[in-house]
C-alpha cells in the first residue's frame, strides 16, 4: 500500500475521527453492558433514527427553520448594533459593558418570560435563538470597524468623505471577514437557543422530541435527536465557513 | 525666540529663489494641545510657497504628524491661524492628497481600483465618475505607468512588494490632482535601495506637476535630496528650530548625495538634531 500524501491525510482526518468516536462509543457501551434505556450504543441510536425517520425529520425541520429565522434576525440586529457600537469610540465605550453584561445572562432564563409574553411554541424558540446568537456578530462587526487604521480614515476624510462614505467604502468591507467568521459561531449558537427553548416550552422540534422521548425512557430516540441536531449545526457551520473563505478570500491571502 | 533662531541659523537666503511662487500655506502663531497634557505643537510661524517642496525633520513624537493634520484641516489649531491659498482652514481640505508610512491600500481592491478610490469620494469627480469611467481609468493607468506599476494595475496589494505598494499609495494621493501633497514618512519602512528609487519617482512626479509637497521624514539625506526647504523641529512641544534652504540644482541626481556640499549639509543638520536630542536647543 502506498503511503498517503499529507493532503489526503488532511482530508480523511475528520472522517477518521468520527469513525473512531463511533467505534469507541459502541465498544464502551458493549463492554460495560450498559442497558439501552440508560446509554444506547451507536447501533441502537442508528436503529432509532431509521425507525423514526419521519417524526425525527418533521421535528428537525421545525427546529431548522426556527433556528434560521432566529439567526437571520440575529444577523440583522447584530450587524446594525455592531455598526453603531463600532462607529465611534464613544459608542464603543458606552455600549460594550452593557452588551457583555447581557451576554453573561444564561439565555434559558429568558424562556419563562417569553412564554408568559408569547405562549409556548415557535415564537419563544425563535427569540431565544436570536438572543443567544447576535452577540458574537455585534462584537466582531464592531471590532472590524473600530480597528480601522486612523491613517486610512484621514486619507478619506481629507477628501471630504462623510461618515457614511468611510463606512461603505472601507469600514464595512474591512469588517466582512470578522462578520463572516462570527456567522459560523452564531449559527451553532442559534441551534442551541432553539433546542433549549423547545425543551422547556414547545410541543414541536428536536428539543421537544428529546424531552418527551427522555421522559418515556426511550433513550435511543433521545440520542437520535442529539445526533440530528449536531449534524444540522455542523452542516450549517460548514456552509458559513465556505461562504467566509469564498467571499472574503482576500483576507486570508496576506 | 524662534524667529531669532531661524535668522541666525538659516543659510544665506537673501536672493529670492526662482522656484517659490505665491504664499500657499501660512501658519501664524499656531499651537495645538490635543488634551490637557500641554501643547503638542507650539508657536509655529511659517510660509510654504506654492510649488515648494518642504521637508520636516525632528525627533519622533515632536508633532510632525500633528503639523500635517493642521495643514490639511483634519484638526483645528488651539491658537493661531492656518491659511491655505489665502483662506483660513476650518475643515478638511480637498485639494490635499496624503500618503503614510504604511501604504493603507485596501486589500479587496486591485491596485487600479485602490488608486481610483479618491475619485469615488471627492467632488466633482465623484459626480462624473460613472459617466466618464473610462477616461478616469485611463488617467489612473497613465499615473500607474509613470511610477512603473502599469503591469500591476490588476494585481492585489498583497501581490506587490512594499516599494510597489508605496508607489500605488502615492498614485492614490495624486489621482485627483491635489495642489498639496502630504507625505508622512512615506518611505520609512522601505529598504535603502527601494527608498532611493522612490526618491527618483517622487521628484519626477513633482517636476512634472509642481504641486506643493510637505514631506515628513526621519532621513536627513532624504530631506536634503528632495526638498527646497528643510524645517527642523524641537522635541515636544514641537517648535520650528531652524529653517534651511537647500539650493542644489534640479533635477537632482543620486550622485549629488556623494558630493561634499551635500554631506556637509547632512553633517550640519545631524549636529543640530543631536543637540536637540541631548536637550541643548541652543
Ligand atoms: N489624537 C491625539 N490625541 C492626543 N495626543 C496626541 C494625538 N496625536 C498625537 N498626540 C501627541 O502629540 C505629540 C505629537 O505627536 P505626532 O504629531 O504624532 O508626532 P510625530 O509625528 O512627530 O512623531 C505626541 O506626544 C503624541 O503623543
Ligand atoms: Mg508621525
Amino acid at each position: 500500500m502506498k503511503p498517503l500524501s499529507t493532503n489526503a491525510k488532511m482530508r480523511i482526518a475528520p472522517w477518521a475521527a468520527v469513525i473512531i468516536l463511533l467505534v469507541v462509543w459502541e465498544g464502551v457501551v458493549r463492554l460495560l453492558g450498559v442497558p439501552q434505556y440508560v446509554f444506547p450504543g451507536v447501533i441502537d441510536t442508528a436503529n432509532a433514527l431509521v425507525n423514526y425517520y419521519e417524526p425525527v425529520g418533521l421535528h428537525a425541520w421545525q427546529t431548522f427553520w426556527t433556528t434560521v429565522i432566529g439567526f437571520l434576525i440575529g444577523v440583522a440586529v447584530g450587524l446594525g448594533l455592531g455598526i453603531v457600537v463600532g462607529s465611534s469610540p464613544l459608542m464603543y465605550r458606552a455600549c460594550y459593558p452593557l452588551l457583555v453584561a447581557f451576554n453573561a445572562i444564561p439565555k434559558v432564563a429568558f424562556v419563562p418570560i417569553l412564554v408568559v409574553w408569547f405562549g409556548i411554541g415557535t415564537v419563544p424558540a425563535i427569540i431565544t435563538a436570536f438572543l443567544i446568537c447576535f452577540f458574537p456578530i455585534v462584537v466582531n462587526v464592531a471590532t472590524g470597524l473600530a480597528t480601522l487604521e486612523p491613517e486610512m480614515e484621514d486619507v478619506l476624510r481629507v477628501l471630504g468623505a462623510r461618515r457614511l462614505d468611510v463606512l461603505l467604502k472601507v469600514g464595512l468591507p474591512r469588517s466582512m471577514p470578522y462578520f463572516f467568521a462570527s456567522l459560523k459561531v452564531a449559527i451553532t449558537l442559534a441551534f442551541v437557543g432553539t433546542v433549549v427553548s423547545e425543551t422547556v416550552a414547545s410541543n414541536q422540534g428536536i428539543g421537544y422530541l428529546m424531552m418527551s422521548a427522555g421522559s418515556q425512557m426511550r433513550m435511543p430516540l433521545v440520542f437520535a435527536g442529539l445526533i440530528t441536531i449536531s449534524v444540522m449545526a455542523m452542516v450549517m457551520y460548514q456552509v458559513f465557513a465556505w461562504m467566509e473563505s469564498h467571499i472574503t478570500g482576500w483576507a486570508h491571502r496576506r | 525666540m524662534t524667529t531669532a533662531t531661524v535668522a541666525n541659523q538659516a543659510a544665506p537666503d537673501a536672493a529670492p529663489r526662482a522656484a517659490s511662487g505665491r504664499p500657499f500655506v501660512e501658519f501664524d502663531q499656531v499651537s495645538l494641545a490635543y488634551d490637557d497634557s500641554g501643547n503638542a505643537i507650539e508657536d509655529i510661524n511659517l510660509t510654504i510657497h506654492q510649488g515648494e517642496f518642504v521637508a520636516f525633520v525632528g525627533p519622533s513624537g515632536c508633532g510632525k504628524s500633528t503639523f500635517m493634520k493642521l495643514c490639511t484641516g483634519l484638526h483645528g489649531p488651539t491658537e493661531g491661524t492656518v491659511r491655505v491659498d489665502g483662506q483660513r482652514v476650518v475643515g478638511p481640505l480637498k485639494i490635499t492628497g496624503m500618503a503614510f508610512q504604511n501604504a493603507t491600500l485596501l486589500p479587496w481592491r486591485t491596485t487600479l481600483d485602490n488608486v481610483m478610490l479618491p475619485l469615488e469620494i471627492v467632488q466633482p469627480h465623484r459626480k462624473r465618475l460613472r459617466k466618464e469611467r473610462q477616461a478616469y481609468r485611463d488617467k489612473a493607468m497613465r499615473l500607474l505607468e509613470t511610477v512603473g506599476l502599469g503591469a500591476y494595475a490588476d494585481s492585489y496589494p498583497w501581490q506587490l512588494s512594499g516599494g510597489m505598494q508605496q508607489r500605488a499609495s502615492i498614485c492614490r494621493a495624486l489621482i485627483h490632482d491635489p495642489e498639496l501633497l502630504m507625505l508622512d514618512e512615506p518611505f520609512g519602512a522601505l529598504d535603502a535601495f527601494t527608498r532611493e528609487e522612490l526618491w527618483g519617482v517622487l521628484s519626477e512626479l513633482w517636476e512634472a506637476n509642481r504641486f506643493t509637497v510637505v514631506l515628513v521624514t526621519h532621513d536627513l539625506r532624504e530631506a536634503a535630496y528632495l526638498a527646497d526647504t528643510i524645517y527642523v523641529m524641537s522635541a515636544r512641544p514641537g517648535r520650528i528650530l531652524e529653517q534651511r534652504h537647500v539650493d542644489f540644482a534640479r533635477p537632482r541626481d543620486l550622485e549629488l548625495t556623494y558630493t561634499p556640499a551635500f554631506t556637509d549639509l547632512i553633517h550640519d543638520l545631524r549636529g543640530r538634531i543631536g543637540a536637540i536630542r541631548e536637550g541643548r536647543t541652543e
